[in-house]
């Protein structure tokens, strides 16, 4: 190749992306590649759908590009709208959404869509607007309209019945609640009750599990969810199956891992969905505990450098919403692989970047462009 | 550790830090987790990994002939093409693709319901037969439409078959698929079985044993016939898939059994029985060797292999013919008067009598209140041993019996082999009866049953009151007899051959023990027995024989008719009395000794000896009777 094309392609690079934050931008390179190496061989047998996969990592790139790109400030502006279209949305499912698998999650405006990923933005977003409207003049009433802010979505998504997702945008909400100052005294009773209710769950797990004890609030599949977790070979060929599966996947990987298209549990189908939610078990079987550090050091730096930009960032808003999006990428991880490696009940969640899937992608882009756009517009908040 | 003192400290600084603390500590967890399932764990997934992946897919072993002694299969086996069913790759509704696939090919309800049955007991992994035997015109049409069913294949089995059909299906037995009891049996073998034999069944072979022989021959021969199944080492997906064979270690074929029977003559009895039920025992006195062992009515064996249906089960289990018993070997009959000469014999052993003592007979005989009656009106007049067998008194062997007591006999019939056990390589045997005060004690609860009655021995005599035994018995007990008294345990295998090398391994008892008779007490008994059939009951049967024979007949009462005279014809058929025949010969030096009875048919004269005359000419000079279509060797 002659220089000067060298040069002409490095200036054009340099455009696009001028302005994005570097550390950032490797990290998720990083992460995009691992799950693009990862779908190249867990769809060995579906090629039709690399074309997706690479159309949605664009996609994804594309969204954050943009995001990036627009100021704090806009969309600081457009939360209340944004949260109010997402309830709007939500409303209009739990009326006249579509049911698929049980569940009424979408909702045809044209396009299919699904109102609760949606939420996933739009409540830090409205929280983080709501704390920074208040800021200096919070009380302790404040917090009580906070909770009424994430409540109402929270329980739409739960009712449809989506309780993963549920369960994520009350974190992502909850996030901002506690950045914004949530006096310890009232996180640390819900803390210790959670403590209590898993020790609990696990010390009496045999009986809670009985076939005929009906627990309050959750589903019986969700029951179910929780009860093979504390004993998969309860079930081996039915719920406990995946967990099972994913386990048999990841101890078998070893140190070094299988290496590369040669995992038999993701080759031979014993992985359930082993491009999307268990995509982390293709990964560790073939890459091993070496892969495993790499790609927490992956997400371990993604989050520091999140929380780092956030720190940095002029207002409360853009603070508490760079820290709340970084909070729910560690989410999605945690739990994900948590889910995967069995340490905690199978919920639909993905692993970000990693899974394949074009909205939680694009939801996922549309996060790291929120932070890149803090990172850009830092000292244009300032001045 | 946290310090959470300065608890309405609300800077935002100080929760992210917090929030790295914690993301620290749950990635943490998250590698403590993945180190204990990747590095302390490893090995324990790595072996489920690969017990997930790899399967072994069974090959069965071709399973041993049933050869006859002259060297006629009578057990084989035969390929057939079937319609397999991958359970794993079937995509949506198993009756709408068994629909489909009766479009085809003929697709029994029978067929579905134990497909079906198969998936269930599987959990819907696995390949299972819809349909065995397909025709060619069956298997052409599915090969055009293949392509629209994946998961469907057509594959090569080997099929049980008894050519000959329901001939000699008592001995021969029947092979069907494993049952759970049979699966715990071999489980027990397994664990009876000696560490240095290497024919012993495995655990691992379990799962390639489809079928397993249940009664007869197949199933006392099992362990030789079946060989050792084996495996293709199979890659599979989870939904059962092959994907490649990663080893495999080849079936070594079960070895042939050969017969002792000869099938000709058994095909002759079979025919010569017609509609008559009963039981028929040929024996080589020499060597044991079973020659025929006849049970009619039969069945078809090959009704069972692949699973009887409901109807045709019904009809054999119901049947008051009783199809299914095997006679010879489980039912026990009163012997009559077959019983005579071996009294006799016991008689001149013990010294109760000599060949020449006389008794004189009115006709009766009178003991306490009761009088036994002599079949012949007015008696035999002067008696004495060789005339009581030729003319079958009764009377000389009420007295015999009087004089011998119960135990004596006992005592005397036991080496003999009368209500013991033969041994003989069928499983099932009935013992039958030989009575003494012993075993009427440990029989009977109430002790005034227990007591032995002295009015109880006179009918032991002519072989009625509490005799009862097999006719396999009855045979053994004359070989041992002619054979002086050396015993040989019956068996109807007398040789395993290799189906390789052709070698063959005698199987054939050495002598169980020896009886020690003066061999002119044998002779006696011997002459005794040929003239039966010169001038004797059953001289009419056996008239123009160019060998000698030695007989007796015998009729055997199925239930007691008081004093009233028995008239044959106008007797419910089930309540007639049994035919009974004894024969050796040639006489001189005996090379088959024969037990027969025809169940129900009257007298032992009538209708029992003609069957043994026929099949000694058969079996010693080759001769066939016109009225026996001809034995055809199957294709």
């Amino acid at each position: 190749m002659e220089k000067s094309s060298v040069k002409k392609i490095k200036s054009v690079f340099y455009g696009l992306f001028s302005g994005l934050d570097r550390q950032l931008g490797l990290i998720l390179l990083g992460l995009a590649a691992t799950g693009f190496f990862t779908f190249l061989s867990s769809s060995q047998n579906t090629p039709a759908l690399i074309t997706d996969e690479l159309r949605n990592l664009a996609l994804s790139f594309a969204v954050m590009w943009v995001v990036s790109r627009v100021p704090p400030k806009w969309l600081e502006m457009a939360a209340v709208w944004i949260y109010s279209i997402g309830i709007a949305l939500l409303i209009a499912v739990a009326v006249f959404g579509l049911i698929k698998k049980g569940a009424r999650r979408w909702i045809n405006l044209g396009i299919v869509i699904q109102p609760s990923e949606l939420m996933k933005i739009a409540m830090p977003l409205m929280l983080a607007w709501y704390f920074h409207k208040r800021e200096g003049i919070q009380n302790a009433w404040d917090y009580a309209v906070a909770a009424i802010i994430l409540a109402i979505p929270v329980f739409l998504i739960a009712r449809q019945p989506d309780l993963g997702t549920a369960l994520l945008v009350f974190a992502a909400g909850l996030y901002v609640i506690i950045l914004a100052g949530l006096p310890w005294k009232w996180i640390l009773p819900f803390i210790a009750l959670g403590v209590i209710g898993i020790l609990l769950i696990i010390i009496f797990g045999s009986t809670i599990c009985a076939q005929d004890v009906i627990w309050p609030l959750v589903h019986n599949y969700q029951k179910n969810r929780i009860c093979t977790l504390l004993d998969p070979s309860s079930d081996p060929l039915g719920k406990g199956f995946h967990t099972i599966q994913s386990m048999i996947a990841i101890g078998s990987g070893g140190f070094f891992g299988k290496g590369w298209f040669q995992g038999t549990q993701a080759h031979l189908e014993f992985i359930p969905e082993k491009h999307t939610d268990f995509v982390f078990a293709v990964f560790s079987e073939e890459f091993g505990f070496i892969g495993n550090l790499i790609l927490l050091g992956l997400f371990f730096a993604l989050i520091k450098r999140g929380l780092a930009i956030s720190a940095s960032a002029p207002n409360l808003f853009t603070r508490l919403l760079g820290a709340s999006v970084t909070m729910i990428f560690f989410t999605y991880a945690f739990v994900n692989i948590g889910m995967v490696s069995g340490l905690l009940p199978v919920v639909g969640v993905p692993l970000p970047f990693i899974s394949y899937g074009g909205t939680a992608l694009v939801t996922l882009g549309f996060g790291a462009g929120i932070l890149m756009s803090i990172h850009r517009h830092r000292r244009l908040v300032q001045s | 550790m946290v310090s959470f003192k300065n608890s309405n400290l609300s800077s935002f600084q100080e929760r992210i830090h917090i929030a790295t603390l914690f993301v620290t500590f749950c990635f943490l967890l998250l590698v403590a987790r993945l180190a204990w399932l990747q590095l302390v764990s490893h090995n324990k997934y790595h072996l489920l990994a690969e017990s997930n992946r790899i399967a072994l897919v069974p090959a069965p072993a071709n399973r041993g002939l049933i050869i006859d002694r002259n060297g006629i299969v009578i057990g084989r086996n035969y390929s057939a093409l079937t319609l397999d069913v991958n359970a794993g790759e079937v995509k949506g509704n198993v009756d709408q693709l068994i629909d489909d696939l009766s479009q085809i090919v003929l697709i029994s309800p029978r067929d579905r319901r134990n497909f079906k049955r198969s998936l269930e007991d599987s959990r819907n992994m696995g390949t299972f037969p819809l349909r065995s035997m397909l025709t060619e015109a069956e298997t052409a049409r599915f090969m055009a439409n293949r392509y629209r069913f994946p998961g469907v294949e057509i594959r090569a089995r080997s099929f049980r078959e008894y050519p000959y059909n329901e001939l000699g299906s008592h001995l021969l037995g029947y092979i069907g698929r494993v049952s759970q009891r049979d699966k715990e049996r071999m489980q027990t073998e397994i664990e009876g079985a000696k560490a240095d034999d290497p024919d012993a069944l495995q655990t691992s072979f379990l799962s390639g044993i489809q079928y397993v022989g249940k009664i007869g021959l197949e199933q006392s021969y099992e362990s030789v016939l079946r060989g050792v199944p084996g495996y293709d080492q199979v890659e599979i997906t989870a939904g059962g898939k092959p994907v490649r064979t990663l080893a495999s270690s080849p079936s070594v074929p079960g070895k042939n059994v050969i017969l002792s029977v000869d099938i000709k003559l058994q095909y002759l009895v079979e025919q010569l029985y017609g509609n008559f039920r009963g039981a028929f025992v040929a024996i080589e006195p020499e060597t044991g060797d079973v020659l025929a062992f006849v049970s009619k009515p039969n069945f078809n064996p090959n009704d069972f292999v692949e699973g009887i249906d409901s109807v045709t089960w019904k009809e054999l289990n119901d049947s008051p013919q009783k199809p299914l018993y095997n006679r010879p070997l489980k039912g026990i009959y009163p012997p009559g008067s077959t019983y005579k000469p071996f009294m006799a014999l016991g008689a001149l052993e013990n010294k109760k009598r000599t060949p020449s003592q006389s008794i004189s007979d009115p006709g009766y005989f009178e003991f306490g209140n009761h009088t036994f009656r002599d079949d012949k009106k007015g008696g035999h007049g002067v008696v004495d041993m060789q005339k009581s067998i030729v003319e079958s008194c009764d009377t000389y062997y009420y007295l015999l019996a009087r004089d011998m007591g119960v135990n004596m006999m006992h005592d005397f019939m036991k080496p003999l082999g009368f209500g013991q056990i033969t041994g003989i390589d069928l499983n099932g045997e009935a013992k039958g009866v030989l009575p003494s005060t012993e075993w009427k004690k440990n029989t009977f609860k109430k002790p005034e049953q227990q007591k032995w009655y002295e009015g109880e021995t006179i009918s032991l005599g002519i072989g009625q009151g509490y005799n009862s035994f097999t006719i396999l018995q009855l045979a053994h007990a004359m070989a041992n007899v002619v054979n002086n008294g050396i015993v040989m345990k019956p068996h109807l295998v007398k040789a395993v051959e290799d189906p390789f090398t052709r070698k063959r391994t005698l199987t054939t008892p050495k002598e169980s023990y020896r009886i020690n008779f003066n061999q002119e007490n044998i002779e006696v008994i011997k002459k005794a027995m040929v003239e039966v059939n010169n001038s004797g009951t059953s001289a009419t049967a056996f008239k123009g024989t160019s060998y000698t024979v030695g007989g007796k007949t015998g009729t055997s009462q199925v239930f007691s008719l008081n004093s009233k005279e028995y008239n044959h014809s106008s007797t419910a058929e089930f309540l007639r009395d049994h035919a009974l025949y004894v024969a050796f010969a040639p006489a001189e030096k005996p090379t088959i000794v024969i037990a027969l009875v025809v169940e129900n048919a009257g007298f032992g004269a009538q209708y029992a000896a003609p069957i043994a005359r026929k099949a000694l000419d058969f079996y010693i000079e080759g001769k066939w009777p016109k009225e026996v279509p001809e034995w055809k060797r199957a294709p």
